[in-house]
Parts: structure tokens; sequence; C-alpha cells
């Protein structure tokens, strides 16, 4: 049996910040990074000198890494790290970054994400995803994971009988959500006609399945409980994490996901049950991966996902809050800042900083990630339980 | 100081007293060529690859590169081609002597046997009546075969072979031993693609006309045209093949001067003219 | 149900030509095995030596055991769909120009779960399918799902069409038709039902037996053509290259002699002339207008066929100067290969053993009939394949040259002693 693992406790996360998300942008990744860097100091009165620590996910800095960005950005660091694992980048930067805080190998890291958007960047990043995508799924025509996604929620319907009702309620939901957040891209509310009648992607999976790439960039701090308080910065604190990378692989088709594994023990570190989440974050770049970790995160069973949203409603003041900035379906997925935009968001809300509606007494936050379409499935999965900083549970 | 001898003939020709004749078919890849049983090494049709034509291969210039068997087109035969003249001395195109390319010819008028039967064969009774009207063949003359034979343009029909091979007219034994022995002839010249005829294999001594005349130290010139505007005597013959090493024959321009008729109009001297000028012209840019 | 292809309508010439696109051409190295396979008409996945775990995608070690040891061998394809969507959308311009386009997931009986273009008249999941490599346009392979049963008309599915070259409804030159094998393929082409058949011929002196027949199938035209004569290849091209869906270069010069027991180089020029040259002049004038048309509608620029050897690949001393010419024609069919390759339009290299002709009239049975083999250049047109094989001795020699070429070296050399 493994060992036990350590608690986060000392271990904040603070300064929940945002670039701003537009479609197209002719500046580069460095540009969303520094700006979310720049904020992040603002945010918190630090100076630049200050971070000895740097977490840095990105789809389009390249040819540089984490590395670069250092001379770049003109710091000196004696942490490093560089999460290229997409929607699962903000947990396991999180985790990362909390670690080194608590073991002292840093003092304050800067966990940031962020990419730009050209025209072009989609199909350029695509072609280039991994060795897999590039052998085995590029070549058949579908951009990216649309295909692929749309097999899976295929097979989900057909398998757990969800209707595209179901996904479309998630959708509605959290365009409402989206429509106080500042920072959303779509701005316009969405109705279940337009949701079921809009343009076929890849059935079936329609316009509103998908997210809409665009550039900007999200970022968080992470500090000792100590320094937090001493900067006088609202924080919230970790109380559990998990991560988990090519869970089941012997699952034909993706239908659960590392979460099945390791939710106990999320639930058991932390000292709570999913009934105890207050507002939920989870990693949609498709309507039917929000069910998937409604399931794998116990808050039903696999397979009553469908149940489980029509018996909800998910809109900031509903019974299960859930993606309360509007998620990236309704915000945007700025490359990998999508991985980080769910967990910023929880913060926000366990901070008092919601920027659009805010959940009324939220005190535990749940927030999901999920990346990395490999070949034929997402092979990342992580989660975190935060609390509000005013004591547990 | 120049002969008057010369000067007179330039002066005939200029006044078109004397009309040069092109005895010669044109060079191109469409020409049929002497074909042999496939086990046998073939001669290689005429082929013209461009090099350049006023393009990035060469801006200002046009030129080609060609191949071809010495034995395409209109060609000339010298002894050492065959191999009862294979030891004669000055047997090959370097060696032959100069002054045997210009010569005397006899025309003979084949043209209604040959079409009439494409395996024509001349004979000594043929040449001996032709000589009762035009006089003995004199020696040291060319004798053409006229068979209308060039006048077949398309080379299926030029070519007239069938299942037992090739079908076009051509010198007996007799006559080619005839002509050799008795008169001592230069040469013979043919219009169809061989010298002897196409069914001539099957002749005693296969080929006759091949290994009677280089067996004797004389030449052939085939896929000769233009015989129909020759006189049946009295017409010069130039036919000098190119100086190949060794060479069992070539291509060649064969051109025959005949005189005119008396009404023949003169040289056309202005055009010459003009092209002087233009390149005086162009000199001076 | 998929439906019979029919007849284009006439082109309208007041259109611009559709340029070609290609599906994504790039694979890793480890990939290209997928390709290797399916350029020879086969299916093939990596094994592990040690475990045998079925691998895909390619891969650099067993996924099961970390083994290195990874051979490629054959699978049939036998699996259920698992999931199938049809594209609405894509980034790709090759797909955008030919949506929709329908996907499928597959789980194969032999283990791994693949990505894999849909057949028409695959049934919803859960369903049984046949899964086959075929060369894409962008000449990689590619991954298709098939009924478990033939239906009518199945090589019609228009997904299908673009992994194939199928004669039908195309124009087709055939550059040698007056040999048997020129013969047997105009009479094969034409029962294929291409629309327009050009049966090339040079020496029209020189008669052969059966070629006045072909002027009497209805979609023959003959078509003065000596591949030795640059001009006349230029000339034919000028005249009908802007038609040809379908170039079979059948000419072929073919004498029986080593280096010794020929002297001098008449035969062997010629052989040159014709076998390797021959190729490069049609080439440089047919090649053109063929790349412009790669994506001309339904009746587009598609394939060009090299009647190339078995001899190429390894030579056969007996016929020492033939097989080189040969070998150069292999290798310049390469170079035309890789210049077609951006129009989609796929160089089918054909390696036959001996023919029953005249030439290997001393080669020991069994040597190839012109029938067949001309109906073996048809399948490679209808199916995936690019380098075909075509013969017991060809497919035996292909796999002694495949195991060592230095030991088939070897054994041609004692075969001829």
């Amino acid at each position: 049996m493994s060992r036990r693992r350590a608690a986060y406790d000392e271990v904040v996360v603070t300064a929940p910040v945002t670039v701003p998300y537009v479609r197209y942008s002719i500046h580069g990744a460095h540009w969303f990074l520094a700006g979310a860097l720049a904020e992040l100091l603002k945010h918190a009165g630090l100076s630049k000198d200050k971070i000895d620590g740097l977490c840095v996910s990105s789809f389009t800095l390249a040819p540089d890494t984490a590395v670069g960005l250092t001379q770049h950005l003109g710091l000196t660091l004696r942490w490093l790290d560089h999460i290229p694992m997409g929607g699962a980048c903000g947990i396991v930067a999180l985790r990362r970054a909390a670690r080194a805080v608590q073991n002292g190998d840093a003092e304050a890291v800067a966990c940031i994400a962020g990419d730009t958007n050209h025209t072009d960047s989609f199909r350029l990043n695509l072609a280039t995803f991994s060795q897999f995508a590039r052998d085995a799924v590029y070549p058949y025509g579908s951009g990216g994971a649309n295909a692929s996604f749309a097999f899976l929620t295929g097979y989900y319907m057909r398998t757990y009988g969800a209707k595209r009702e179901d996904f479309g309620k998630l959708c509605i939901a959290q365009r409402t959500n989206a429509l106080k957040f500042p920072y959303a891209l779509m701005k316009k509310p969405l109705t279940l006609d337009e949701y079921l009648e809009a343009r076929l992607i890849a059935d079936p999976l329609r316009l509103f399945d998908c997210v809409m790439p665009c550039a900007g960039a999200d970022a968080f701090l992470v500090l000792h409980r100590a320094q937090a308080e001493t900067l006088g910065l609202p924080y919230a604190r970790i109380l559990s994490t998990i991560e988990r990378h090519n869970a089941f692989p012997d699952d034909a088709i993706q239908y659960r996901g590392g979460w099945a594994l390791d939710r106990d023990e999320l639930y058991a570190q932390a000292g709570i049950g999913p009934q105890d989440v207050d507002v939920l974050a989870t990693y949609d770049d498709y309507p039917v991966i929000t069910l998937m970790q409604m399931e794998d995160l116990g808050f039903c069973e696999k397979g009553e996902g469908p149940d489980f949203v029509r018996r909800n409603t998910f809109t900031v003041d509903g019974s299960l809050p859930v993606n309360t900035s509007g998620g990236q379906l309704s915000v945007g997925q700025a490359g990998a800042a999508g991985g980080f935009l769910g967990l910023v968001e929880v913060i926000r809300q366990l901070t008092d900083q919601a920027l659009g509606g805010a959940v009324a007494g939220a005190r535990i936050g749940l927030a999901s990630g999920f990346g990395m379409i490999n070949y034929d499935r997402g092979l990342c999965s992580g989660a975190a339980i935060l609390a509000a900083s005013g004591g547990p549970s | 100081m120049s002969d008057p001898v010369l000067t007179q003939l330039v002066a005939n020709l200029v006044a078109g007293r004397i009309r040069v004749v092109d005895l010669t078919q044109t060079l191109s890849p469409d020409f049929p060529q002497i074909v042999l049983p496939p086990e046998m090494g073939q001669a290689w049709p005429f082929r013209i690859e461009e090099a350049s034509r006023y393009d990035e291969r060469g801006p200002a210039w046009y030129w080609n590169n060609f191949s071809c068997s010495e034995h395409t087109g209109t060609h000339f035969d010298a002894p050492i081609h065959w191999i009862s003249g294979r030891y004669l001395p000055d047997g090959s195109t370097d060696t032959i002597p100069a002054a045997h390319f210009i010569a005397p010819a006899c025309v003979l008028d084949c043209s209604k046997q040959a079409a009439a039967d494409a395996d024509f064969l001349l004979t000594v009774g043929f040449l001996r009546e032709w000589e009762k009207r035009h006089g003995r063949i004199p020696g040291g003359s060319w004798v053409l075969m006229r068979t209308d034979w060039s006048k077949r343009t398309g080379p299926v029909a030029y070519q007239n072979l069938d299942e037992t091979g090739q079908h076009t007219p051509g010198p007996d034994a007799e006559a080619v031993r005839f002509l050799v022995a008795e008169r001592e002839v230069l040469g013979f010249g043919s219009e169809a693609i061989g010298t002897d005829a196409g069914q001539a294999f099957h002749l005693r001594p296969p080929y006759p006309c091949h290994y009677y005349m280089h067996g004797s130290g004389r030449y052939g010139l085939q896929c000769l045209t233009n015989l129909d505007l020759l006189p049946p005597t009295g017409a010069i013959v130039i036919a000098a093949p190119l100086k190949i090493r060794d060479g069992s024959g070539s291509p060649l321009r064969a051109i025959a001067l005949v005189p005119a008729p008396a009404n023949a109009p003169a040289r056309d001297r202005n055009r010459t003219s003009e092209a002087k000028k233009r390149g005086i012209k162009r000199k001076r840019r | 149900m998929t439906r019979p292809l029919v007849r284009p309508p006439r082109k309208n010439p007041m259109l611009k030509t559709r340029v070609p696109t290609l599906p994504p051409p790039g694979r890793s190295r480890v990939a290209l095995g997928l390709t290797a396979a399916a350029a020879r008409g086969r299916f093939e996945l990596q094994v592990c030596r040690d475990c045998a775990t079925v691998q895909y995608p390619p891969r650099e070690a067993c996924r099961a055991c970390l083994s290195q040891r990874l051979d490629w061998r054959a699978q049939d394809g036998a699996g259920e769909l698992l999931s199938e969507t049809t594209l609405w959308h894509s980034h790709e311009l090759f797909y955008r120009e030919r949506i929709p386009w329908r996907l499928g997931m597959v789980r194969l009986d032999c283990g791994p779960v693949v990505v894999a273009h849909l057949h028409g008249d695959c049934t919803a999941a859960p369903s049984r399918v046949r899964v086959r490599a075929a060369l894409d346009r962008a000449g990689q392979a590619t991954l298709i799902a098939l009924p478990q049963k033939d239906t009518p008309n199945m090589a019609d599915d228009r997904q299908l069409r673009e992994m194939t070259c199928d004669p039908k409804f195309r124009k087709v030159l055939i550059t040698d038709a007056k040999t048997p094998l020129g013969q047997a393929t105009v009479e094969a082409i034409a029962a294929a039902g291409a629309d327009l058949v050009w049966a090339g011929y040079g020496e029209p002196w020189k008669k052969t037996r059966g070629f006045d027949r072909l002027a009497s199938i209805p979609q023959v035209s003959l078509l003065p053509l000596d591949l030795t004569d640059s001009r006349a290849v230029r000339d034919a091209a000028g005249e009908i290259g802007g038609r040809v869906d379908i170039l079979i270069n059948t000419a072929d010069y073919h004498r029986i002699y080593g280096i010794a027991a020929r002297n001098g180089l008449e035969t062997a020029r010629a052989e040159m002339d014709m076998n390797y040259f021959g190729l490069l002049r049609l080439a440089q004038e047919f090649a053109p207008a063929m790349r412009g048309r790669g994506a001309d509608g339904q009746s587009s620029a598609v394939a060009w066929v090299n009647l190339l050897s078995i001899f190429a690949l390894s030579n056969f001393p007996p016929h020492g100067t033939y097989s080189a010419s040969k070998a150069a024609a292999l290798s310049l069919a390469q170079c035309l290969r890789a210049e077609l390759s951006p129009a989609g339009v796929r160089v089918i290299n054909v390696f036959p053993g001996p023919i029953d002709d005249e030439w290997n009239q001393l080669l020991p049975p069994p040597k190839i009939v012109p029938a067949r083999l001309a109906s073996d250049i048809v399948d490679a047109l209808r199916g995936g394949a690019e380098d075909i094989y075509p013969g017991d001795i060809a497919q035996e020699w292909l796999a002694r040259w495949r195991d060592n070429p230095k030991t088939l070296e070897r054994e041609l050399a004692a075969a001829s002693r």
C-alpha cells in the first residue's frame, strides 16, 4: 500500500489574474505570459525579484520553453518548471509549486499559462501536437480533437442514454454564467434551439459543443500562508490534489478518466465529500467531458451523468454551480490558459474576488483538469480541492 | 588565276543554264531506317535532341545534337561496308579518293515496272534495252535505278514489309556482275532503303549488289529522290560522304547538276545581294 | 448503399481547375512501416516478438513489456466499430474540399483501437467491419474500414475512391499497345470501363499480330508514339497530354545479353534508350499536365504505371544489360514518384517476373501470361498499392531480396552459370 501523502498545510494559493482574452492577436505568447506575470506582481504588491519560482504552460511559446522566458523577462530563479499538459496544467502546476514552497525549495512561485492565437495558429498547433496524432489521427481530417470527442460523445450517448438536450443544458448554464464575466468572448445568451440547431462540426458535435480558440493568459501565485498574510492577500487553502496520466489504457474507448482511480484519495485527504463542494470547475473542452468528470469525481455514479444533469442546475445560483465564469465553452480557450481557467475561477470564488456572478457563501471549491489528446483519449487528469481561508469545511 | 573551264561552269550555274537537283531525302526521326532481325545489331534511326533554343540552356542560340547510323536516310555505302570489300585499299569513307565524289550518272527508268511489281529485279536484258536507246553506259559513272519509290511518303509504304520481309526493287546478280565486269561503273544508286532488292537475301549470292559492288571497290547510294528530274544521261552527281575514320558509309547531301531547258530563268542575283547587305548592316550595329 | 459511379458531365472550360491538395503527409519514421506495407497492398502492424502484443499507433517499444523487438506482421483487419462520426468541418484544405467525411473508431480483434475512414456502407456502431490499409493521395498509409461483406458498387464509394486509381470513366494512355502485353492491357483497361484508351504504337511498318484488332474496340484511339523520339513524344503530349488521366508505360526493349555475350554498345544503348530515356521523355512531356490535373473532378489525373521487371531489383546476369536498364528506370520512377506526389498522382511500379514472350523463351516456367499481367495492372489501379510483383517468380525473388539482397545476388549469378 502506498505511503500516506503529506497535507498541504501552510501552503496557499492566491492572486488569481487574467490577461483579457482576444480572438486573434499579433503578439507572441511571450507578450501574454509577461502580461500575466506583471498582473500577478501588481495584484500581490510584489517586486519581480521576489519571485523565485516559475511554472509555465504554453503551446505557442516555441521555440522557447520556460527557461527562455527567464531571460526574456529578466527573472533569476531557483525553481523552474514547464508543464506541457494542456487542460491539466493548472492542477499539475499547483501540485508542483505547492510542494516546492512547502519544502522550502522556493518562496514565491508564479504559475502562469497563456497562448497567442493567429489565424493559422490552431491548425499549425494541431499538425505537430503529438507523434500519435500526427501518425494516426491528423491524416484523417479532423482538425484536433473534434473527431476524437465526437467518437467519445457518440459512444457515451449510445451507452448511457445521454441526449443532446443534456449537453445543451450545461452549455446554456455556462453561457448564462459568462454573460456577467467581463473576459468572456461569447457575449450573447444561448437558447436550447440555437444549441440544438447549430452548425454541425462532427456529428453529434455542433458549433456550441466546441470551444473557441483565442489568445490570453491566466495565472496565480503559490506562497507560504504566512507571507500571504503579511502581504494582506486573500488566499485559498489547498486541501488535496490528485494527478494521473494514461489511466485505464485498456478501455477500448474513453468513457472514464483518471479521477475514477484517485477520487477516494482526493476526498479522503480533504476530509470532505462531493456533497460539500460549493463550486465546481470542470475542464469543459466538450460537454461530454464535464459529465464524465461529474461521474468520476463522485457527484453521481458512472452512467448517471445524464440523470444528474437533468436533476440539477449549474448557474451561479444553481444547485451545483459549475464553471461559474462560463468555462472555456463560453469564455474561450486561450491555449494552455484553458487549463488554468477553472482553477483561477475557483480561487476567485473562494477569495471573494469573483469578476462575474459570485457563488454565495462559497467555502469549498473543486477544480478539475483534463487534457492532452495524444491519440484517442485525454491522457492527463487531475483535481484539486481548495477551501476559503476562513477555515475548513 | 581561274581556269576558263571553271569560270564557264560558274557562269552557267549563275545564268541558270545548269540546274542543281537535290537528290536527298530530309533527315528526320520519321524517316524509316533499315530494320534487321531483332537478334542483330540495328541501325539507329535519326534522332535529334535540342541542346538549347534561345532559352535558359543557351540564350542567344539554337542548336541540336543528333544521332543516327552511318546508313540512315539518303546515304553512301563504302566498300568496307560489305564482307567482300573488307580488305580492299581505300575502302572507307576517309580513304576513298575525293575525285570519286563527282561523277556522271546514268538514270534507268524502272518506274512502271516497279509500280507493277514491288519485287521487280533489274536484269541484263533491261540494261541492254536501255543502252540501245541511250548508248553504252560509260565506265566510272553512277548507275541510278529510278523506281519513283521516293514518292512513297508514308513509312509503311516505303518499308513495304510483310510476313516474308521487305519488298522493294533492285538489281539481280547477273545485272550487277555485268555492270561491274563489263561496264566498270563507279557504283549503284537506289531510291529504296537498300541498293539490293528487299528480297535479295534469297538471291545467289545473297545481296548481290552489295556483294559485287563493294567486293570490287565500288560504291552505293540509297534513299535517293528526284531521280525523275534527271535526264537518262548527262547529269553529274556530287555525292561526298562524311570523312569518318574507318567509316562504312554516311548520310550525305547528294545533288546533281543537269542542263536546264532552254527557257529556264537566270538565278535571282538580287536576293543574294540583299543577304550580303543585311550582313554588313549587322556588323555596324 | 453506395451509388454506382456515373460518367461525369463534361467539364466547364470557363471554370478554374481545382489545384490538388493532399491529406496531411507527415509521418514519423516508425509509422512509415505502415506505408511500406500498404505500398505492397498489405495491412501490417507491429507485433512484439517477446509478448505478442499488437501495437498501434506505430511505436519504438512494446506498450506492454517495453521490448524493442517489434516486427511488422500482416493483419486481417477484422474488428468492431465502436463509434463513428461524420466530419462537417476541417482545418485541412483537402478535407474541407471533401466534407462530409465519415470516420470511425474500430477495435481490431487483434487488440489495438484505430481511427479509420469509414466506408459509406458500414452500418452504425456497434457493428463488424474489415479494416484495410491503402495509400492515400499523399502516398501515405491510411486505414479504411469496410463493411464486413462486400456490398454492390463498393469500389465506387466516394471516400474509398480517394485512395484508388480506378480507370472507370477515365482516359488512359498505353504507350506501347503493339506487344502482346500492350494489347492485353488495352483490352483490360477498356473492359474496366475507361472512356478512352490511346493505344500507342511505334515503327508503323512493323506489324504485330493482333494489333489491328484493337482498332475495333470502341474506346480505342490509335496513337503513333515512338518513345525514342523526343519530338514525337512532345507532339503526342501536345495533342493528348492534357486529357490523360492514367498513363501506362508498357514500352519495353528486351534483349538477352550480359556483358561478355554482346560486343559493342548498340544493343545496350537501345535498351537504355527505350527503357530509361523513353521513360524520361514521357515524364518530361506528360507529367506537367498530369500534375496540374490531380484534383480535376471525378476523372482526375490519378496514376502513372511503369512496367519494370523483377530484374530491376537484382540483376539477372543472362539479361544483364536489360536488367541494368530496368534498374535505371526504377530509380527514375522513384524520382518521378517524388515529383508527382504533391499532385496526388500515384506512380505504380510493376515488377513482373519473366513474361511468356519470345525473349524469355529459354527461361523455365512459371512465366506470366500477358492477359494475367494486364489484369494485375488493373487490380493495382483499383487497389491502394504502388509496388506490385505479379507472378510466382516475382513473388519469390522479392521475398529473397527482402530477406537479404546479397544472397539473391549470389543465387542469380549461380543460376546463370
